[in-house]
């Protein structure tokens, strides 16, 4: 008669799988969904379930800090951004006609290929993993390395930001007369 | 929450060890706050209704029980009760699940508030950027509702709240950055364990307290920042063809997320769960600590939400484009110069390889950043009426002109 005293539910399910096949299922599924769906926004909002399933990845993989700013910055900001350029470009929801590709005879069979391919070089190969646990002052870690060694790309980043958003608002101003009020 | 990890171990449960009595002890304290969170409700409802009655001189809810108290029953029995009216052309998916959305992101903020010391849902070392993340949430669930009720006017009410709301996110981070910086750790526990004693960063910098607490009025959408409800000017906004529970949990979801505001407010800026001299000093037994921490962190969350129901009997709506002109062009730059001199502030009075500073250190840089704040403050205010009174005499001086010139036609 074995021991039962001493088994634990983590012996008996893989609980960190599950967590992976749900983050699996929500990136997947939202994917499908940006494709088949019949209209624009039911896809912007199935891209937001995908966006949620790579940040569970990235929960998952102990970089919380990660998965936070994609949420921040992806479902938060660029997410809203798609909706509202959706939302202005459609009168209403009727569903348009499928997105149907004419050329499906050739994509498919290259798609499969191409798939095949990355299934044998990703499997093939042996991924080191490092025993070593993540930082516990990771964030700290981070901001050290964007004011030192990664300084540059920290500030064209910045620079491209600041163009951006100054781009945004002259183009979208409007072009009031000076001589007028 | 270790107390309740130990109990639940020491049980002897057989399949069940550290981890999963760690999970089930997270699902009963997320049991309690989904259900505690929106039965405030009731409490809130009440509350809200009898303050504004006071407020406007009359007596306010006193039929159903005993001062009215059992109204908010009432309203949520009436809730249940309405006819639910789905528009035919209404895209059904995100129609249905807007208001669920909006309740989830609300509730989701409880997660990282910290009640008692060592009581917290999810000990996050980013708890700051997860409150940020929680709020883009809810604007999701506005804009979905917005667009699948297939109406003109729920559409534009959407996109007014859509960008009211993203506007006031600015200043909200830029304050939220501050208090990281002046603490040095994104977690909320640190933060609340950093203002022991009179160390209040309400006290050490009014500005930074009073640009969140409007910037988080107007991220709830609470009067006088309420475009959602302005029933005079678009019907009813963003939830005009919502009916029944799912209205209800549209307000269900408004009230919630001004109860979290409230605990938020008083989590960074008043201390959260600590008391002046009595906790944090040690000669307190945990469990008495955490019993009136948790006591006196509600009676601040208390007082915040008093404020924001005042602020609606009081005060009358803002008009969208002096809205978003009070944003842009005060709490933004405000805010910004703001997170400069706090910056500068901090790093002047801790000096690199300096593990606790001394008391000297610490009470000067109390009063540094109170004087920056006070400084920045009055400096705002200052251009602020310079520019209000240059456009004043401005338009007094083209209006009583006696002999001015036509002006030049174009």
């Amino acid at each position: 008669m074995p021991d039962l005293s001493t088994v634990v539910l983590a012996d008996l399910v893989p609980l960190e799988l599950i967590v992976f096949i749900f983050f699996t299922l929500c990136t997947l599924l939202g994917g499908a969904g940006v494709v088949f769906s019949r209209t624009l926004f039911h896809s912007a909002l199935s891209l937001i379930l995908s966006l949620f399933g790579v940040a569970g990845y990235y929960a998952l993989l102990s970089a919380g800090f990660l998965a936070v700013v994609q949420l921040m910055v992806y479902v938060g900001a660029i997410a809203i951004l798609i909706l509202f350029a959706i939302m202005f470009s459609r009168s209403n929801n009727q569903p348009e006609k499928g997105q149907a590709n004419h050329q499906w005879w050739i994509s498919l069979p290259v798609t499969a290929v191409l798939f095949l391919i990355l299934m044998f070089v990703i499997g093939s190969v042996e991924w080191p993993v490092s025993d070593v646990a993540p930082p516990d002052d990771m964030v700290e870690q981070l901001g050290m390395a964007f004011l030192g060694s990664y300084l540059i790309p920290f500030q064209v980043i910045g620079v491209l930001l600041s163009v951006a958003l100054i781009g945004g608002v002259i183009l979208a101003r409007d072009r009031v007369d000076t001589e007028e009020m | 929450m270790q107390g309740i990890v130990d109990f639940i171990v020491s049980l002897n449960i057989p399949l069940v060890d550290e981890g999963i009595a760690r999970l089930i002890s997270h699902v009963i304290f997320a049991s309690i706050i989904a259900v505690a969170a929106p039965a405030s409700l009731v409490i809130l409802t009440w509350l809200e209704r009898k303050i504004i009655a006071r407020i406007q001189n009359r007596i306010g809810p006193n039929r159903a029980g005993p001062f009215g108290l059992l109204q908010g029953f009432a309203d949520m029995v009436k809730m249940f009760t309405k006819e639910d009216i789905t528009p035919a052309a209404a895209d059904r998916v995100p129609y249905n699940i807007a208001p669920g959305l909006s309740v989830i992101s609300s509730i989701m903020a409880f997660a990282v508030i910290p009640f008692a010391p060592g009581f917290i849902g999810a000990e996050l070392n980013v708890g700051v950027l997860y409150i940020i993340a929680i709020g883009g949430l809810g604007v999701l669930a506005i804009l979905m509702g917005g667009w699948a009720s297939n109406n003109k006017y729920a559409l534009l009410g959407a996109f007014r709240v859509v960008a009211m709301l993203v506007t006031y996110e600015i200043p909200m981070i830029i304050a939220l950055v501050i208090v990281t910086m002046v603490t040095g750790s994104m977690s909320l526990q640190d933060i609340v364990a950093a203002q022991s004693g009179l160390n209040w960063y309400a006290f050490s910098m009014p500005l930074v307290f009073l640009i969140f607490f409007i910037a988080g009025v107007a991220e709830t959408g609470r009067s006088p920042f309420d475009l959602i409800e302005a029933e005079s000017e678009i019907i009813a906004g963003f939830h005009t063809e919502y009916s029944g529970i799912k209205f209800g949990m549209f307000m269900i979801g408004e009230y919630v997320h001004m109860f979290a505001l409230a605990f938020f407010t008083a989590v960074l800026f008043l201390g959260g769960w600590q008391i002046p001299f009595v906790t944090s000093e040690g000669y307190l037994p945990v469990w008495l600590e955490a019993i009136l921490g948790f006591i006196a962190l509600n009676v601040k969350m208390g007082l915040f939400v008093f404020i924001m129901m005042w602020f609606r009997g009081t005060l009358p709506r803002f008009r969208i484009d002096h809205l978003l002109d009070f944003c842009w062009k005060f709490l933004v730059p405000v805010s910004i110069v703001l997170m400069i001199a706090v910056a500068i502030v901090v790093k002047l009075f801790n000096p690199v390889g300096l593990a606790t500073p001394g008391l000297l250190l610490v009470i000067g840089e109390f009063f540094a950043l109170l004087i920056v704040n006070v400084g920045v403050g009055g400096a705002a205010l200052f251009f602020v009426s310079r520019a209000a009174r240059q456009g004043r005499n401005k338009t007094l001086r083209s209006v009583t002109a006696v002999d001015a010139p036509a002006p030049a036609s174009k």
